[in-house]
């Protein structure tokens, strides 16, 4: 494992080497598929990229939580999370390029 | 929302671009975040959440059918977190 952090900044530089646009451009885009696949999930839908996987939202119920360090107990409100699932695809190749 | 449905919106906001270059824009995307789990790096997407891959310790698992036990390797599987931002925003914040 090589441990890196990629960012955004390394996606826009994908997109500048595949597609050929101004890096300004690229970067742009990059941000507006993010914000997209957002705005979807804030209304509630989830978003299934094929090969990918699919983020999905769940409500989760109001419940009593416990700070773990002074045992008090604090309500935890009803939220929302959102989750993801990865594809097969990904699985594998998440797998099989670690394997060593 | 699916792949199809993202690109088409992209599209939309970018008529100077071809269609199957909008898609090809969105695959890179996408392609590169598996790349880089697949080499074991981590992908941060501030505001959005992170991309990155865990370890699951080889264990003793068993069939439910049979009951029989069988010996399961370690792996490597994504994980993905949620991102501040994004998380206040579900919520209304």
């Amino acid at each position: 494992m090589s441990d890196k952090t990629l960012t955004r900044m390394d996606l826009s530089e994908a997109v500048f080497r595949e597609v050929g646009l101004s890096r300004n451009d690229s970067a742009q885009l990059v941000e507006s598929v993010l914000s997209h696949m957002s705005d979807a999930l804030v209304a509630g839908q989830s978003v299934k990229i094929s090969s990918f996987g699919t983020f999905s939202i769940r409500d989760k119920a109001a419940r009593i939580g416990r700070n773990p360090k002074t045992g008090q107990e604090v309500p935890i409100h009803p939220r929302r999370v959102m989750t993801f699932r990865p594809s097969h695809l990904m699985k594998d190749r998440v797998a099989s390029g670690n394997k060593r | 929302m699916i792949r199809s449905e993202l690109v088409q919106k992209i599209a939309d906001e970018n008529p100077h671009l071809y269609q199957r270059d909008v898609e090809r824009i969105v695959n890179t995307i996408f392609e590169e975040i598996i790349e880089a789990m697949a080499n074991g790096d981590r992908v941060e997407l501030r505001g959005f959440g992170a991309f990155s891959v865990k370890k699951r310790d080889a264990r003793i698992g068993r069939n439910p059918r049979t009951g029989e036990s069988v010996s399961v390797e370690e792996k490597y599987v994504p994980f993905f977190k949620t991102g501040k931002l994004l998380r206040d925003r579900l919520n209304g914040k």
